[in-house]
């Protein structure tokens, strides 16, 4: 059914469609709108859940880590603060390796206080072994619920699907809601591996030596670093499972393609620019009045942040000559992360050409400024016309000094 | 995922020395003086202030008590709770050549 609502009822819809067991979760601007409807559809009894109010980010993250402990499918939601809040769970959740889906609506990070969209929050997660994925438009984010939970519990990672705070979370849009008995067919409920049984007790992520030890059976137990080498593997093996997912999804939903990366005129492209979210889809716009003036200009989404489809994007950007990273975060004292990260890719990715395209890095939007199509298009067409020097010196747009 | 998920995360039976071979961080090694200890001197089940007080659980409840150095790490509750004072702190440095 076609419905037109906001990106936060999408997620809450896909949420409710998922058949989430437990839902925990702490009120934040702008995820607020998300749980709150969770919460109506459980008290209405329109969905089968348990709401468990907590009091802060930390707990709500802590109450899922429990309930996916014991079997059940769990979810959470947050933004900014309260994302940074969680921070040390969100790492045991991924160590632990319960399937947990967390919706970040992106959100810059105080201080200065602010509530408006940037993607500080989740980027700054971005090593803490969970998966992340990227919503540009209303019908990925809904999309994008069903297919964690289902890849969650395929690779057992966590997995947070991340979209632009207000920007999406509070825009309206028409969507695509399926049908509850076609998502049930998708995904079919959580069985666990494993879940707490106190008919047999066992010890869980207790004090780990560095080294292996002989279990209390004689057996070989991992130490810590096997553990986390395992975490790794699944992770760079889960865009395989991921691929598996998104056909699946696409045979029963008939929509959907490319879970890593979405390319827009690429093929012939001689110049791309890269971009997360929504603003991905706004530099579509720019790249199509760039070629109305003759330059061959494509753009490039990153839709799965983590794992990192590096050679996906390094065969994107293979031949082209330029590439302009547009990002609303910065690792601050280097480069945007995404900067950093698609050069690493581009550094062994294009076997034997030896030559790469230059990579420029711009950062705006940060804390909500506004992004303006003729600033966009103003900075993309210089990245294409104009002699490059300085390549790796930051390039901000919309700063006002 | 199935059964290899349990070997991917941190899981495992309880027991005694699940947690591996604790008695390899002592610096201070327990003894038990059985000319001394209460149980042991009167050869009769009594006090046992050691394997009540011990976090552990390695010393057991027998005459004389045993303590299990495979685990013990060497905390000195059991010395600081005897109340004749029968068990001591030794240093582990001065059993290197005797182990040798």
């Amino acid at each position: 059914m076609q419905i037109i609502e906001s990106g936060n009822v999408a997620a809450a819809l896909g949420v409710k469609l998922s058949r989430a067991q437990v839902v925990a979760a702490y009120p934040i601007t702008p995820q607020t709108p998300l749980t709150e409807k969770l919460s109506e559809f459980i008290e209405a009894e329109d969905m089968e859940a348990q709401y468990i109010p907590v009091e802060s980010e930390h707990s709500a993250l802590a109450v899922c880590i429990a309930a996916s402990s014991a079997g059940a499918r769990s979810f959470t939601a947050t933004s900014a603060n309260g994302l940074l809040y969680m921070h040390e769970q969100i790492h045991w959740a991924a160590g632990a390796r319960l399937p947990i889906v967390m919706c970040v609506v992106n959100r810059g990070v105080g201080a200065p206080w602010t509530v408006w969209n940037d993607h500080q929050d989740s980027m700054s997660q971005r090593d803490t072994g969970w998966i992340q994925m990227y919503a540009n438009d209303h019908q990925q984010i809904i999309d994008s619920v069903i297919k964690a939970f289902c890849l969650a519990e395929e690779v057992m990672v966590p997995v947070m699907v991340c979209y632009d705070g207000y920007l999406l979370s509070h825009t309206y849009m028409p969507f695509d809601v399926p049908e509850t008995a076609v998502v049930d067919r998708f995904l079919p409920p959580y069985k666990p591996p494993y879940a707490l049984d106190p008919h047999t007790p066992a010890n869980l992520n207790t004090v780990t030596l560095p080294d292996v030890r002989s279990d209390i059976h004689g057996n070989q137990a991992h130490g810590y670093m096997e553990i986390r080498h395992f975490l790794q593997e699944d992770m760079r093996s889960s865009t395989q499972a991921l691929a598996r997912v998104e056909t699946r999804f696409k045979e029963i939903f008939g929509r959907g393609g490319n879970p890593f990366i979405e390319s827009y005129r690429c093929d012939d492209a001689e110049f791309i620019a890269v971009g997360i979210g929504s603003l991905s889809y706004h530099l579509r716009d720019v790249a199509d009045s760039l070629r109305d003036e003759g330059i061959r200009a494509g753009v490039l989404s990153v839709n799965l942040y983590r794992p990192f489809p590096a050679a996906i994007i390094a065969k994107t950007l293979r031949g082209c000559r330029g590439v302009a990273v547009f990002e609303k975060a910065l690792s601050y004292g280097y480069q945007g992360p995404l900067c950093a990260d698609i050069k690493s890719a581009l550094y062994q990715g294009i076997d034997g050409s030896g030559r790469r395209p230059f990579v420029l890095n711009y950062i705006l939007g940060l804390g909500g400024r506004e992004i303006t199509t003729r600033d966009l298009h103003d900075a993309f067409r210089q990245s294409c016309t104009e002699v490059q020097d300085n390549v790796d010196e930051l390039r901000w747009i919309g700063l006002k000094l | 995922m199935g059964n290899d998920y349990c070997r991917k995360i941190s899981h495992s039976t309880n027991g005694p020395g699940d947690a591996g071979k604790t008695g390899s961080w002592r610096i201070l090694r327990p003894v038990l003086d059985p000319q001394i200890c209460i149980p042991a001197k009167r050869g009769t089940p009594a006090c046992y202030m050691c394997w009540l007080y011990c976090p552990d659980g390695v010393i057991s409840r027998s005459i004389p008590p045993t303590i299990d150095y495979e685990y013990c790490k060497g905390c000195g509750i059991c010395a600081e709770e005897c109340p004749t004072k029968a068990i001591t702190m030794v240093e582990e440095a001065s059993f290197i050549k005797e182990d040798k």
